[in-house]
């Protein structure tokens, strides 16, 4: 394994592995103030106890999601030194925004975890709120450093090194609005589907469970609206990709010749005529660059990125159709809970939305491939000269395994388990 | 008027002072957790969680800020320390995610006591030794002449490293008995940690003395603040002896501040030795005016978050001596 592959392997697992915790820290404080908003106005214990077992998820999820990004913080320089040498002045902004969004994310959520008995409830309910808004402001800023990677703006370049650097500029970068918008979804499409199929399961076993019930419709009331509105996010951000990263495009639809009318291929040898034109450019006829605009050597791993790209897709049909369903359900005042091919259309759901949240990421990253910086650094430019890059990569990567069994292990015992009385 | 660099410099400093103060005092917490004994034992570990519990968090973000704010306003000088620094850093980060999952599994009923403690151990150690390889001045980008070792290895295993890596440690340690005594609520459990922070504040006292003479070669420190430091230490000795609890907390925030501070001024200018000085490594100067403002921001909002965490929290509820 060459060095350059070990650092990539390591910072692909770094961010699998944080992006998870990352879509549960944004979308989870929703449903537990939701919960907790119900209880106050109920005084239905059901929802205190789901308010506090969802706090206690939340809490064992952001102290994993907090450390393993801390190690990401260090890795950008660890692994990419020259990068952020080039890219510091410029995407520091954003990051340096984060930083302080993640502060008050922590404060609140300190006050949330332990205050229970030491706040009002009007001040626990709002330390709540506080967390859910600014655990979605850091998600935010730091997909918007992500997006100036892939349109890099607000400088400008000259052998080598940047100048009339613009950071406000950087921010505005094309494809910050389609990303953060599409992540920012994906996060509570995912969390709230998969809160909601995990209580499914249990309600396929244990029908008349109030915990169980109650827990399932508030992950449905923020699953659902995502899942179903991400399909249009999807659009807007394939075309964005589609004027600005032909390449990618090309790499996510397998498109090896620049074409006019171009077909959609999904599999080996099943073609949509026209299908790709129409999604890219909302017209049939329009010219689609293929991968034969670059020379070979700044392809990205096309079979990898169209595989992912078709697997996000599929996924998130999927859960946009389960989310119409359960809109219809509720539209006709069914009961959802009893309805058992709803239920297990649920349990399928679960898993769906991190599946996808990981293929559209392999997506987005691998489609960049062979920039750093789209346009302006090579990866290989941008690696550290450390020697041995192999040891880091296989340490953290045991070091999250392990850790990974332990979270589901103490959630299951937390949260999950139905309660005993 | 300090210099834009020079204010930015400042910023950078007092984040990471913030974090030896609390989040130090958190690696200090796990430190005695490690060390409990006597017929307290169980109650010592047991204050110990509740009082790291709500607020490590918070704490740890101190770190991170830091980061992103060396790397935005000083990108070269990140960047060389993340390359001649590679291997204690990556070192420290496993301990810090070690630690802080320990902890939390801990307090969710799923064991890993024993690793929270010895993450706390080691971690600081390797905060210690990355300082003392920037203060010596032997971090460099890139491989020098050839060797891994000699690149990536003898620029931080040093004797000079492990003297500061252990003397952080101690000055966490430190930190951590002086605040615990005002966390106690019954006197015994608060003369347990009177004890050991008069312990660990000489363990401190020994350690710096020693170093100053075994390391000529290391940055001078400015006298006066060497002075100042002394007085400090000298004042939370008094008050712990005194049972004067607040007054010494404040002493040992003091002194571990001066220390820090004393790191800082004993360098100035240079940001990373022996090349890279605070105006040579810093950024367009239009990057620097932007991160200020959002200091500046992120302060308004932060604060008032802090002390009203801080009230919830560790408010008046400790013993105070009569």
């Amino acid at each position: 394994m060459s060095d350059l592959l070990a650092a990539r392997s390591q910072m692909a697992v770094s961010l699998a592995f944080h992006i998870i915790f990352a879509v549960i820290g944004i979308a989870m404080p929703v449903l537990m103030v939701l919960a907790e908003r119900r209880w106050q106005r109920t005084r239905d214990p059901v929802y205190l106890d789901l308010a506090k077992r969802w706090a206690r998820g939340t809490a064992i999820l952001f102290a994993v999601g907090a450390v393993s990004g801390t190690v990401l913080s260090f890795e950008l320089g660890l692994l990419w030194p020259r990068f952020m040498a080039l890219a510091g002045p410029v995407i520091g902004m954003p990051f340096s925004l984060e930083g302080f969004a993640f502060f008050t994310e922590a404060i609140f959520l300190g006050v949330y975890l332990y205050g229970w008995e030491k706040v009002s409830p009007r001040a626990h309910l709002l330390a709540g709120v506080l967390v859910a808004l600014s655990g979605a402001a850091s998600g935010i800023f730091v997909v918007i450093a992500n997006a100036w990677m892939n349109t890099p703006t607000g400088f400008t370049l000259a052998n080598g090194s940047f100048s009339s650097i613009d950071p406000i500029a950087a921010m505005g970068t094309p494809a910050a609005f389609p990303q953060t918008l599409h992540m920012t979804l994906a996060a509570y499409a995912a969390t709230g589907l998969g809160v909601a199929g995990i209580h499914a399961f249990m309600l396929l076993r244990n029908r008349t469970s109030a915990f169980h019930r109650a827990a399932l419709t508030i992950g449905l009331v923020v699953g659902t609206p995502a899942a179903v509105l991400q399909p249009i996010s999807g659009d807007i951000a394939a075309r964005y990709v589609a004027r600005r990263q032909p390449v990618k495009l090309a790499a996510m639809e397998a498109l090896y010749e620049t074409r006019a009318g171009a077909p959609i291929t999904i599999g080996p040898g099943i073609k949509i005529p026209y299908a790709l034109s129409l999604l890219a450019f909302h017209d049939p006829r329009a010219v689609v660059q293929g991968l034969d605009a670059v020379p070979r050597d700044e392809w990205p791993n096309v079979p990898l990125v169209h595989a992912a790209f078709d697997l996000m897709v599929v996924l998130g049909t999927y859960m946009a159709l389960v989310g119409l369903w359960a809109g219809w359900l509720a539209w006709r005042k069914r009961d959802v809970a009893t309805r058992r091919r709803f239920l297990w259309a649920l349990v399928i759901a679960a898993p769906s939305g991190f599946l996808a949240v990981e293929a559209g990421w392999m997506v987005t990253e691998l489609g960049r491939q062979p920039w750093i910086i789209f346009g302006v650094l090579k990866t290989a430019d941008a690696v550290t000269p450390m020697p041995g890059l192999i040891v880091p990569f296989a340490t953290i990567t045991l070091l999250y395994c392990a850790l990974g069994v332990i979270v589901a292990v103490l959630l299951y015992r937390q949260i999950v388990r139905s309660p005993q009385t | 008027m300090p210099s834009l660099p020079d204010t930015l410099a400042g910023v950078i400093l007092a984040a990471l002072t913030a974090y030896v103060l609390l989040g130090g005092a958190d690696f200090g917490g796990g430190v005695w957790d490690l060390l409990a004994s006597g017929p307290r034992k169980a109650r010592q570990r047991d204050l110990i969680a509740h009082a790291i519990g709500p607020v490590w968090e918070a704490n740890h973000v101190w770190l991170i800020l830091a980061i992103v704010l060396l790397f935005t306003c000083f990108p070269r000088a990140f960047a060389t320390m993340a390359v001649g620094l590679h291997v204690p850093l990556t070192l420290m980060l496993i301990g810090i995610v070690l630690r802080g999952s320990a902890f939390v599994f801990q307090s969710y009923g799923g064991g890993g006591g024993r690793v929270f403690a010895t993450a706390s151990l080691v971690t600081p150690v390797l905060l210690g030794i990355c300082v003392g390889a920037v203060a010596s001045g032997t971090v460099w980008f890139g491989v020098r002449d050839g060797t891994f070792v000699t690149s990536f290895i003898r620029s931080w295993f040093t004797p000079f490293g492990f003297a500061v890596g252990i003397f952080t440690l101690a000055c966490f340690a430190f930190l951590a008995a002086v605040y615990l005594t005002l966390e106690a609520k019954d006197t015994e459990l608060q003369e347990d940690f009177r004890l050991r922070a008069i312990a660990a504040g000489a363990a401190v006292f020994a350690m710096a003395v020693l170093g100053l003479a075994v390391f000529p070669q290391a940055p001078p420190v400015d006298e006066g603040v060497v002075a100042l430091t002394g007085a400090a230490a000298l004042a939370a000795f008094w008050s712990l002896w005194r049972r004067r609890y607040k007054r010494a907390r404040i002493a040992a925030a003091a002194q571990v501040t001066l220390i820090v501070w004393g790191w800082g001024i004993a360098q100035y200018p240079s940001l990373l030795p022996p090349d890279l000085t605070i105006a040579g490594a810093a950024a367009p100067r239009v990057t620097l005016e932007l991160a200020l403002i959002a200091v500046v921001a992120g302060a308004i909002v932060l604060f008032p978050s802090l002390y009203y965490l801080m009230r919830v929290f560790k408010g008046n509820r400790a013993l105070e001596a009569p």
